[in-house]
């Protein structure tokens, strides 16, 4: 036992790791980083509680009221991590190559593994400072209730796994094109597929099935559930489903279940399947990062 | 425990169509400073990248101390420090904390790296810019901060592709004199560079490339041998150059001669015993001589006989 932690302990100071942290910390750009999302996000959370605060006529805020505020403070969270994910971890491997640094790098005994995951828990250890410094905002929601704290843990925890996923692609990324440019676009490209291009999918299929309902050539109880895999694996419905457990997305795919079974997503709900199928796309993502780092691979025979 | 520290075998290394290297073979003894020459696009840095793990041969070996680099590129990386054409350093570093984070890479404890830096940066000459950020120091400086770097887990055999590429003549010599020092050291080093006069003066051996092929390996006087086998003569006469010419063009071992004002060249076939015994007849023949002198010939000359100009090709 002691033997894994010494390991796990050295892996965690190791040189690249250190290195990573020094050049990120030191140059101006973090703190400007950190400063402007903490003022998007200051702004938000301040239209918000204007907006619903206004818009509810009430004068003093209330649970409910804190509910939505969450939820929406959540989305901003999770939309802002998106787009500073692939822009802090898909210039990580190729801005090196770029800098001509990369090949002095990959000649030391650092092992292919080391450099790769070194450089994802680096750049995702200041994404995470970023976020936990944008904490006390979630502070004021606590103010007036409503929220239990196991909701705000679960959802840090979906904001820590999609940094590792989105992270994940911006390395795997950085690691194949030569050219950061190349490497943030396409990174970009992928998360935007994951929030719009899977809601795209869905609408398309959603609206042909109920089209074919409506032409009369299929049963009006005809189960096209399967199209809600779409939605499971879009950050945005994954984080929906961990406030509501509800049977809201039946409604989704257009099913009827005045029978009260149970289906497919009663047991596994979108943000078990996300977790899973992102758990699986990530451990590939790194994977194939690390087979690539390094042109010299042994050979056979 | 092979006596070789570079073995290569038929190495060959295609980019597409382009055949960067056509199956090249040669092989460095340990202790032995090989100077790597050739035109630019020849496939010297392919070669030495080859060597550094950082690119997979298409065709043929390529091992260090008997270890093929890309079998084992692990226990490979052990043996080499490796220096590149162009290399970038890591700008909001210290100098203490680049060689530390290489150091760190190479598996160094970090007690050790304490002693062992400080008598790195005095080898370079770097002592007094230990807490410099690496961004400050000039280029001459990153290349030997480079050469440090190379250094730091105290490799068997350096790699070092134009360590003095871009450097002013002050650097160069500086360059050298490292160079010199790691030779007395016992490392075995291959390098490459254009400044020909620079590798004469530390090299034990050569190795010319050029459109992917080796076109000669070895001695550098054994080359010299090979490939002036026509001495030049330099005969500097007060007077009768024209009569000296024809004088000389009847005498044996004479391929040809040209008049460059008092200074008569003179390509001759003939080996020590009879370039004297020409000499002698020039004097009988009642010519004032004032010097008498075979034509020396460097690095710079064998590589422009054996090379016949441009790189690579298709």
């Amino acid at each position: 036992m002691s033997k894994s932690i010494q390991a796990l302990k050295q892996f965690f100071l190791n040189p690249v790791i250190d290195k990573e942290y020094r050049l990120r910390m030191r140059t101006s750009r973090s703190m400007w980083t950190l400063l402007a999302y903490l003022i998007a996000m200051g702004l938000f959370a301040g239209v918000i509680f204007s907006i619903v605060g206004i818009s509810s006529g009430r004068n003093a805020y209330d649970n409910e009221f804190s509910g939505i505020a969450f939820i929406v403070l959540s989305f901003a969270q999770l939309g802002l991590i998106a787009f500073m994910s692939p822009g802090l971890t898909a210039g990580v491997v190729s801005s090196e190559r770029e800098k001509q640094t990369l090949n002095l790098l990959l000649t030391t005994q650092q092992s292919s593994f080391t450099i790769i995951v070194s450089k994802l828990l680096s750049s995702i250890g200041f994404i995470l400072l970023i976020v936990f410094a944008s904490l006390p905002l979630y502070g004021i929601v606590f103010l007036y209730g409503g929220i239990s704290p196991d909701q705000l843990l679960s959802v840090f925890a979906f904001f820590i796994f999609n940094m590792f996923v989105f992270g994940s692609f911006g390395i795997l990324f950085s690691t194949l094109f030569k050219r950061t440019m190349m490497a943030v676009i396409v990174t970009y490209g992928v998360v935007l597929f994951m929030f719009a291009g899977t809601g795209i999918i869905y609408l398309l299929f959603f609206s042909g099935y109920t089209n074919y309902i409506h032409s009369g050539n299929a049963s009006q109880n005809l189960d096209f559930s399967w199209i809600l895999h779409f939605l499971a694996i879009n950050p945005a419905f994954a984080m929906f489903s961990l406030f509501d457990t509800g049977d809201w997305h039946l409604s989704l795919a257009n099913v009827n279940n005045s029978s009260g079974a149970k289906g497919y997503f009663d047991y596994v709900p979108f943000w078990l399947e996300y977790v899973l199928f992102y758990t699986i796309m990530l451990v590939l993502a790194l994977v194939a990062a690390i087979r690539k780092l390094r042109p010299v691979k042994r050979r056979k025979g | 425990m092979s006596e070789y520290m570079i073995e290569i075998n038929g190495l060959k290394k295609n980019f597409g169509t382009f055949h960067a290297l056509k199956g090249i073979d040669f092989s460095i003894k340990k202790g032995t400073v090989f100077g790597f020459v050739g035109p630019n696009g020849a496939g010297k840095s392919t070669t030495m990248s080859i060597l550094a793990t950082l690119m997979l041969p298409s065709e043929g070996t390529a091992k260090v101390d008997g270890m093929d680099v890309t079998e084992q590129p692990h226990e490979v990386r052990k043996k080499i420090g490796y220096m590149p054409d162009f290399f970038g350093v890591y700008d909001q570093l210290k100098t203490d904390e680049y060689l530390h984070f290489y150091g760190g890479s190479y598996g160094i404890p970090r007690k050790e790296r304490e002693q062992l830096i400080p008598q790195l940066l005095e080898l370079v000459n770097l002592s007094d810019k230990r807490d410099a950020y690496v961004d400050s120091l000039s280029r001459g400086m990153k290349q030997r901060l480079c050469l440090a770097r190379c250094l730091v887990h105290d490799p068997e055999l350096l790699i070092l592709d134009e360590p003095a590429s871009g450097l002013d003549p002050r650097a160069r010599i500086e360059m050298r004199e490292i160079l010199k020092e790691l030779k007395s050291m016992g490392k075995t080093i291959i390098i490459s560079s254009h400044i020909l006069p620079e590798l004469a003066e530390m090299v034990d051996e050569i190795g010319v490339i050029e459109h992917g092929e080796m076109v000669a390996v070895g001695n550098i006087n054994h080359i010299q041998q090979q490939l002036m086998a026509k001495r030049q003569l330099s005969i500097k006469t007060s007077s009768r150059q024209d009569e000296l010419k024809l004088f000389l063009n009847d005498q044996p071992h004479v391929q040809g001669v040209f008049i460059d004002g008092q200074t008569l060249e003179v390509q001759f076939s003939g080996q020590d015993v009879e370039q004297a015994a020409l000499l002698k007849a020039i004097l009988l023949a009642g010519f004032e001589v004032i010097s008498y002198q075979e034509a020396q010939t460097d690095l710079e000359d064998i590589f422009l006989a054996i090379t016949r100009g441009g790189g690579a090709e298709q």
